[in-house]
Formats: structure tokens, C-alpha cells, sequence
């Protein structure tokens, strides 16, 4: 016979522990008494209900410590002191504490600074929440296309038609290099052409003038960069400035550099849009004509604030069709894409899917938690194994006098005290970081001194590590009876541990993914820089043709460039050779299927073109003054031919609109597109009236400074009236690869700073467990171990868990990267070797990591480590 | 003197207390409160009004010898205080002096 077990159980909890001995007895005496008279079962009745009398505050409150705890300055300053005592006594593990923390930390922050200016861009412009560009979405060839080159007349029919939906309609020019002059003073500077509400629209901040400044058609406004570039400190307000040598203009106000973190950044100056169309002939043509299939200009948008993109994209949708039915049959569609999204949110693949820079910023988020989970890892791994070994000193504190909440409080903040100096720490690593960090990233950011949410999340964050990282010494092991542990009957679990082990795995899978993707990442990008690109672009460059005077005299100018003698060849053409500029359809040939839409790459250039860059003829030949018939030749490129389905394309007709040309030759493919892509089927002709940029090839024999300069003074002569700007065209190529690389570098950082922390972690957790194992190892010496046996026993654990690691992140890796690949049709594979590779390296790292300390315990005299204590 | 503190309950627990003394702890108590009054009378309510009483200082306690039907546990035994002692016996005085002031009639009424 027995009472209740449960009311027993729920009384041994609730009441304080001085009263338990004497509430329970007399509860089970008084049970006993009942029994015996009442008999068991109203004994028992009774006694569950006599319980609950109990359930009062005079039980439940535990009586007072003997010495009661209270957190006074001096006990906090003397956990502080203890707590510097301590870190300053294990020097090494301290700094690979804080160190580790700190470098994670780093990280994190840069790249939660990073996010943040990603997430905050354009939000400079208050009308933010309702500007958007007019956009156009199409199907060709089944390939979905978003562009956002509209045709000149959809300004005025948003105006007029739907003139209710919109506050402003905005025509751009696209910002683009122009040549300003000040009297003796010029510059190239990046400009736009917008419609006279513009700088309403961008709520521009005027210094000087207002906003109505655009109304005169002959008039400017200037950045403050531009305003001091060329008036210095005088009054610019109402001089005279001349666009590309040839539009006079009156500065009529100067308004703040937009920030760099915005669309507009390099929009320095604006002019007025009437301007640009009275200046320029075809814009004029596309104007008077209300050309609707000329599709060549930007137009941006501010909606009505009671409207919403969603209803305005929906009612324009059909205004394409419906002024040019001939294009129905790609199924387009007008809509506004809103200025919230065109940052992250621009982009799309064949398919029609979001392929923008969000992705980025996830991965970058993804990739910062991870480092930085690592980081919290290798503390709390290195605290915990650090705290078993205070064991000792628990149980002496507590017979001294110590309670529990205060081992609790020296042990927090030893933990907050290391991830304080930490977060002190990765500060300074974010400062020194952040110049390199820009650069790469092509950011303006610093750290946001003034901003709570930084301080609040920093601190927050070390609070919470600090928390994290001190609970297991804090709550497990001031658990302890004094008595157990000084006598050396205390045992930790055999599974103690387990989690460090499944932390030290989560680490090295981390790692090892990170590896392996830079790998694939720098691989993909040399793979696409090996490609043949089709010409030769050493000693290329090529001069924009800003100004009426360039488009004068061909011969003369080509002339007097070859005269110097360190000009091999120099011809023009209506685009660099890095960038394809213009498609067309309206092509017809022999054999060509009736119902295919094709669409070609047109690029003009003159004779001298080919030799200028290196064409490389497969079939044929280059154009030639010879032959007077080659004013209708055409060339074309490889891939051109298989695209048309050509068998002996030289002599063939291909007519282009109401002209017949004649196919002279077939080049090797050039990359003038990205070189992830394949290569558009690209015509050649020759006209020298669409020239736009001047290609000149220099003589490799000559110094190439000593060759700008006589070519610079060449075109002083030619083109007095702007400055002699040249771009390289070797270094345009290799703005192309520029996202690619920023990807590759940043990755590779992580890559090595995630190895380098994990490494930490690990050199740590060897030198804690080889200390651990001193007296055995002195044993096993004693009976006769090799070093060699030794080494393997203490290396064999870590290894084992890096094994285990590679094979979590072997298809982690290649799940992630195959992926990544898919988006790039000219893309490398991935093979074993990579894997092998990444799985190699992690190991020798590893094991140089562990054989350190494992090789010093191993050579140790057993003498001295069995006779300590 | 203050006697607005003593709570009826607390009254007769107290005059337990003095009843059963050496031998007065709460099982003890409560069972002969329940034999007195008929009521149920828990051993947590006795306990808890013996520990108010001991705050006040009219009894004092120390923990006697362990026995096996309380499962080897000891228990508290309690004695009244002279303070204890003296504020029974001012409860009763001011009592007495009420009751002998009841007329007679009063009394047959009642009964």
C-alpha cells in the first residue's frame, strides 16, 4: 500500500526544498492513519485532494540564500576581472576565439551592409513607390524577350490617351557620353535627354535654378560634379555650354549628383528632350513620321497616385498591336515594370523566368549566415570543450561558498566578455575590408555610424552569441555536486561528444561546398575566356564619332592616322567590335522557309574593317576597293550560314528590305556579344554613313603611349572641338566576364575565410583534445607506441568526421553549381577531378591542421606528462 | 496589545497547539481539529496557519525524530510561546467578560 505517486511527484517539485521533508512526511503519515481507519481508497481520495492545499505561496517560495546574490558593482567588476584573467592566461585559445568570432562577424557584416544598399537602391527618389519604365514583352522563335526600347510615338499616346493614369510621361535619350565644352574646357560626361518634367518626376534637389529649368529648349541642367568641373567655383547659372560641338545651351540650373546607389547615377547632366529631336535627323523622321516600329528609346513613367501599376499595365498592354498589327505575331505586350524592381528584379532567361540580381543577394545572404554560423560554431565548440576542463574549479567554488547564479554570472560573462571584443574586433576587419570590398563589388558603402538598426543588430547579435555560446558552461556546469567532481568520480557522458562532433561536419560541409564552387566558378570564366573570339583585339582601339566634324573626311583622316607610322589600319563601323548593336528581320535569300521570322545581327563597316581587327576568312573574301561591285557585298559569319542553311554561300543574293547584296565571304565567328552566349547570326555591310565608332589597330613595333599621343594629336587637328577619348577594346572584352569575376572573387573570399575559420575551430578542438588525452599518451609511450601510432590515433577522429563532410557536400555542391551552369549555354562541365580535388585539399588541410598538435603531443616525454599533478 | 492579527482559524489551531503539547505537529493537529469540529480539516491549512503563527511569535518549532510511516521522514513539533500564551489568554478574557454579560432571557431565547 502506497499513496498516489503523482501528487508525490508534483509536490517534490512545486514545494521549496527546506519544507519538502516535512510536508510529505505528514502528507504519507497522515495517509497511513486514513488507511488504516477509512480504508485505502478513500485514503487516497483524500489524498490527492489534501495536496492541492499545499498549493500556496507560503510552500512554493524557496527560502533565500544563506549569502544572498546580489549583482553589485564590485561582484560584476570582480566576474570581469576573473574573466580577463582567464583569457589572458590560454592566450592562444583566446585568440583563436576571438579572432574567429570576429572574422565570421566581418563577414557578416559586409555582407549585411551589402544587402542593405542592394535592397535600398533608388529609394534616393521620392516619387519611388510610382515611377516605372514602359517595357515591352514578346515571343520569337518561342524565346520570350522583355526590352525596354520603345518607339518614339507611345510618349504621346500615353499622354493624350491615357493621360488620366500618369502625372508624368518621360522621353530619354538613354544616358549616354557627351562632350561638353566651357570655352577652352571639355569634357566627356554622361548625359541624358529627358522630356522638361523630368526633374519633377526625380524630385531632383536644385542648388541653383528650379525645376522649370528644361522648358527652354536650348538649356541644360548640370550635376554639382559636372557645374564644378567646368565652371569651378563661379556662378554657371546662365553661360553658355556646347553639347558634342555643336548644340549651344544655357545652364539654367544645378542639382545634386544623384547617389551612386541609383539607376541615374551617371546621369550628370540633362538637357531638353525637344532638343535632341530637332538635333537629331532620324529622331526627327521618327517624330514627324510617328514611326511606330522604331524601336530606339527609353521611356519612363510616374503613375497617378490613385492608379497602381498593375490596372495602367493592363489597360496599355495592346498599344503595340494596335498601331502595328504587322507584329502580332509575336504577342506583345506594354507594361510598366516599376522602379522597386528594376534593381533586383531585371532579367529574364529564354523562358520568360526572373533572372535578376535578387538571386545574388540571396546567395550572398545565404553564403554570410553560413560563415558566420561557422564562426558561432567554432566558439561554442571551443567554449564548451574549454569548460569541461573547469570542471575542477567549479566544484572548488562551490565548496568554497559560490552558488549556482553566481558561477552562472562569471560564466556568461566570460562568454559575453570574448564576443564583446569580438564584435570590437570584426569592426576594425569591416574598415580594413571595405575598400578592397567596394572595389570588387562596385559599391560606395560604409559602415552606418549613425544608424540604430546597425548598432541594434551588431550588439543584439554579439548579446545572443555571447548567450549562446556561455548557456552549456553557464547551466550545465554549475550543475555540479562539488563533492563528485573534486573526488574524481565525475564522468561526462560518452556521447558529450557528439555535438561537437556534428558541428565540426556542419563546418567542413560548409567549406567543402564553398571549394568546390569556386572551382567551377573560375573554371567557367576561363573556360569562357579560352574561347576563339574570332578577330584580334591587341593593340584595338576605338574612338566614339561624337562630333559632325569626325563624320567628314574618311580618307583624310585615315590618311594622316597611317602617315605617323604607328597606326597599322583604322576603319570605321557602326559599333565596336565588343558590342552588337543592332538586330533586323526583313531578310529574304534563296531556299528561305516562307514562315521564318529570322532576325539578324546588322553591323555597317567600311572597307578597312576587316583588316583593322583580324577577320579570319573561311570561305571567300574581305571586301575590296577592286571590285566597285562590293558597295552591295556582304559578309557574313559562320554562324550566319548554318542559320540560313546555306550549301555554297559565296555569290549568293540575300535581300535586305528593297536591296539585293551579294555574299563575298564567311568569317569565323566573332564574340561581340556575352562570351557565355552562343553567337548571333551576324550580316556585314558596307556603308560608311552608319559609322558611329572609329577602330584603329597600333602598331605593335611602337610604344603604345608614345602612338596615343600622335594619334591624340592627330585628332586635335581633325576634331578640335572634343577630347581625344579611347577605349581599349582587349579592356572591353573584359568588362564582360566583370559579374562572372565579381561573383568568382567574392566566393573565393568566403571560400577561404569559411577554411580559415573552420581550421581555427579545428586546431583548437585538436589541441584541447590532445591536451585531454596527455596522460595516455604518456601511457601508451611508455608501453611502447610510435609517434606514427600516436599521430594516426589523434588525427583518425577529425578525419573521419572531414570524410563524412565531403560526402555531404559532394551533391549539395553539384546539385547548387549544375544549376548555376544551366543559366550559360556556353558553360563547362564539371568533372570528378574537381570533386577529388576539393575532397583532397579539405584533408591535407585537415591533417596539417591536426598533425600540428597531434605530432607535439606525440613527442612529448612521457616522464613529464605522467608526472603532473 | 494587538490581537486583531490572530485569524479565528489561527485561534484554534493555537489552542491545539497548547492542547497537544509536547506531542503537536500538523497531522496531529488537524485530525483532532476534524474530530472536534467535524469538518475536514487539511494538513496544508494547519501547516500553513502554524507557519503564520510562528511569524508572529506565538509558537516556536523544532523538527523531531524521524518514524517510518512518514517514510523515515523527521517532522516539525511545535510549542506555544509565552506571547502565544498570553494573547489565548486575552482572546478569552475579553470573551468571558462578553459572555457573563448576556442576561439570562437572552440565553433561554437561544436555546
Amino acid at each position: 500500500m502506497n499513496p498516489p505517486r503523482f501528487p508525490d511527484r508534483l509536490l517534490t517539485w512545486l514545494v521549496a526544498p527546506h519544507l519538502r521533508e516535512e510536508v510529505l512526511g505528514d502528507m504519507h503519515e497522515r495517509f497511513f492513519r486514513r488507511a488504516g481507519r477509512l480504508g485505502e481508497t478513500t485514503a487516497r481520495r483524500r489524498y490527492w485532494r489534501d495536496s492541492l492545499a499545499y498549493l500556496r505561496p507560503s510552500f512554493i517560495r524557496r527560502k533565500p540564500a544563506s549569502n544572498p546574490t546580489q549583482t553589485t558593482p564590485t561582484m560584476i567588476r570582480n566576474y570581469v576581472k576573473i574573466a580577463l584573467r582567464n583569457l589572458v592566461k590560454h592566450k592562444g585559445y583566446s585568440v583563436i576565439n576571438i579572432g574567429g568570432l570576429a572574422m565570421g562577424m566581418a563577414v557578416a557584416m559586409l555582407i549585411g551592409l551589402w544587402i542593405y544598399d542592394e535592397l535600398s537602391y533608388d529609394r534616393y527618389f521620392q516619387h519611388y513607390g510610382r515611377i516605372a519604365k514602359v517595357m515591352q514583352h514578346g515571343t520569337h522563335n518561342g524565346e520570350v524577350f522583355n526590352g525596354e526600347y520603345n518607339p518614339l510615338p507611345y510618349g504621346n499616346e500615353l499622354r493624350t490617351k491615357y493621360g488620366a493614369d500618369f502625372d508624368h510621361v518621360i522621353m530619354s535619350s538613354w544616358t549616354s557620353d557627351h562632350i561638353l565644352a566651357y570655352g577652352e574646357k571639355k569634357f566627356t560626361k554622361t548625359g541624358n535627354y529627358l522630356s522638361p518634367d523630368a526633374p519633377d518626376m526625380f524630385t531632383l534637389k536644385m542648388l541653383r535654378g528650379t525645376r522649370a529649368g528644361l522648358k527652354d529648349p536650348a538649356s541644360i541642367l548640370l550635376a554639382e560634379s559636372v557645374a564644378r568641373a567646368l565652371f569651378g567655383d563661379a556662378d554657371p547659372m546662365g553661360k553658355t555650354v556646347k553639347i558634342d560641338n555643336k548644340l549651344n545651351v544655357k545652364v539654367t540650373g544645378v542639382y545634386e549628383d544623384f547617389p551612386f546607389n541609383t539607376e541615374f547615377r551617371d546621369m550628370t547632366f540633362i538637357a531638353p528632350w525637344d532638343l535632341y529631336v530637332s538635333s537629331e535627323d532620324w529622331v526627327k523622321r521618327a517624330q514627324d513620321n510617328a514611326e511606330w516600329g522604331n524601336h530606339s528609346w527609353q521611356i519612363l513613367a510616374q503613375i497617378a497616385p490613385n492608379s497602381n501599376f498593375e490596372t495602367v499595365s493592363d489597360k496599355i498592354k495592346n498599344i503595340r498591336v494596335e498601331h502595328d498589327p504587322a507584329t502580332a505575331f509575336l504577342k506583345p505586350a506594354v507594361f510598366l515594370h516599376p522602379m522597386s524592381r528594376w534593381h533586383l528584379y531585371s532579367g529574364w532567361d529564354k523562358s520568360g523566368n526572373l533572372d535578376g540580381r535578387i538571386q545574388y543577394v540571396w546567395l550572398f545572404g545565404i553564403i554570410g549566415l553560413f560563415v558566420l554560423l561557422l564562426a558561432c560554431i567554432n566558439f561554442m565548440n571551443l567554449s564548451t570543450a574549454r569548460s569541461e576542463k573547469r570542471a575542477k574549479e567549479v566544484g572548488i567554488r562551490k565548496a568554497v561558498g559560490s552558488v549556482r547564479s553566481q558561477l552562472i554570472s562569471q560564466f556568461f560573462s566570460e562568454s559575453l566578455l570574448v564576443a564583446g571584443f569580438a564584435f570590437a574586433l570584426s569592426i576594425g576587419f569591416v574598415l580594413l575590408m571595405l575598400p578592397f570590398f567596394n572595389e570588387v563589388a562596385d559599391k560606395k558603402i560604409g559602415i552606418l555610424w549613425t544608424s540604430p538598426l546597425f548598432w541594434l543588430s551588431g550588439l543584439g547579435f554579439s548579446l545572443m552569441t555571447g548567450l549562446i555560446a556561455g548557456s552549456y558552461p553557464a547551466l550545465y556546469l554549475s550543475s555540479f555536486q562539488p563533492v563528485k567532481v573534486l573526488k574524481g568520480t565525475f564522468r561526462l557522458g560518452r556521447f558529450a561528444s557528439i555535438p561537437r562532433q556534428v558541428l565540426v561536419v556542419v563546418q567542413f560541409t560548409v567549406s567543402v561546398t564553398l571549394i568546390i564552387g569556386t572551382i567551377i566558378v573560375y573554371r567557367q570564366i576561363q573556360h569562357a575566356k579560352n574561347r576563339s573570339i574570332g578577330y584580334d583585339r591587341a593593340g584595338l582601339i576605338t574612338v566614339a564619332m561624337n562630333t559632325p566634324e569626325l563624320h567628314k573626311g574618311y580618307n583624310a583622316l585615315r590618311g594622316a592616322l597611317l602617315q605617323t607610322g604607328v597606326v597599322v589600319d583604322m576603319s570605321t563601323s557602326s559599333g565596336p567590335a565588343t558590342d552588337l548593336r543592332s538586330q533586323n528581320a526583313g531578310f529574304e535569300w534563296e531556299g528561305k522557309d516562307p514562315n521564318f521570322k529570322e532576325s539578324f545581327g546588322t553591323v555597317a563597316v567600311t572597307h578597312d574593317f576587316g583588316k583593322t581587327v583580324g577577320w579570319q576568312f573561311k570561305e571567300g573574301r574581305d571586301f575590296s576597293r577592286q571590285f566597285t561591285t562590293d558597295s552591295s557585298g556582304m559578309v557574313l559569319n559562320e554562324t550566319a550560314v548554318r542559320y540560313m542553311g546555306l550549301k555554297n554561300p559565296v555569290g549568293k543574293i540575300v535581300k535586305w528590305g528593297d536591296t539585293s547584296f551579294r555574299v563575298v565571304g564567311v568569317i569565323r565567328d566573332m564574340v561581340m556579344e556575352s562570351p557565355f552566349k552562343p553567337i548571333t547570326p551576324t550580316i556585314f555591310i558596307l556603308r560608311y554613313d552608319w559609322a558611329d565608332v572609329i577602330n584603329i589597330k597600333l602598331n605593335p613595333a611602337r610604344s603604345t603611349r608614345e602612338s596615343l599621343r600622335q594619334i591624340e594629336a592627330v585628332f586635335r587637328k581633325f576634331n578640335p572641338g572634343s577630347p581625344f577619348d579611347y577605349r581599349f577594346t582587349d579592356e572591353q572584352y573584359a568588362l564582360k566576364f566583370r559579374a562572372e569575376e565579381q561573383i568568382g572573387k567574392l566566393a573565393s573570399a568566403f571560400a577561404v575565410l569559411a577554411v580559415l575559420i573552420s581550421c581555427l575551430g579545428l586546431f583548437g578542438m585538436a589541441s584541447f583534445v590532445a591536451e585531454q588525452r596527455t596522460k595516455e599518451i604518456g601511457i601508451r609511450k611508455v608501453l611502447g607506441a610510435s609517434v606514427f601510432n600516436l599521430w594516426r590515433l589523434l588525427s583518425k577522429d577529425f578525419v573521419v568526421l572531414v570524410v563524412i563532410a565531403f560526402g555531404i557536400a559532394t551533391p549539395t555542391a553539384y546539385y547548387f553549381l549544375y544549376n548555376w551552369l544551366q543559366k550559360y549555354e556556353y558553360r563547362t562541365d564539371i568533372s570528378w577531378w574537381i570533386f577529388a580535388l576539393s575532397g583532397a585539399g579539405a584533408l591535407a588541410i585537415t591533417l596539417l591542421t591536426v598533425s600540428f598538435q597531434s605530432i607535439k603531443a606525440a613527442l612529448m616525454n612521457p616522464v613529464k606528462s605522467l608526472r603532473s599533478e | 496589545m494587538r490581537r486583531s492579527d490572530l485569524g479565528e482559524f489561527e485561534e484554534v489551531v493555537l489552542l491545539t497547539v497548547a492542547v497537544m503539547v509536547p506531542k503537536a505537529y500538523s497531522v496531529i493537529i488537524a485530525e483532532e481539529l476534524e474530530r472536534e469540529t467535524g469538518q475536514p480539516v487539511s494538513t496544508g491549512a494547519v501547516h500553513a496557519a502554524l507557519q503564520r503563527l510562528e511569524q508572529k511569535g506565538y509558537v516556536t518549532s523544532v523538527l523531531g525524530e524521524a518514524t517510518a510511516e512518514r517514510g523515515g521522514r523527521r517532522k516539525r513539533l511545535f510549542t506555544v510561546t509565552a506571547l502565544g500564551g498570553r494573547v489565548l489568554t486575552d482572546v478569552r478574557s475579553v470573551r468571558n467578560r462578553l459572555w457573563e454579560r448576556i442576561v439570562p432571557p437572552t440565553m433561554l431565547e437561544w436555546s
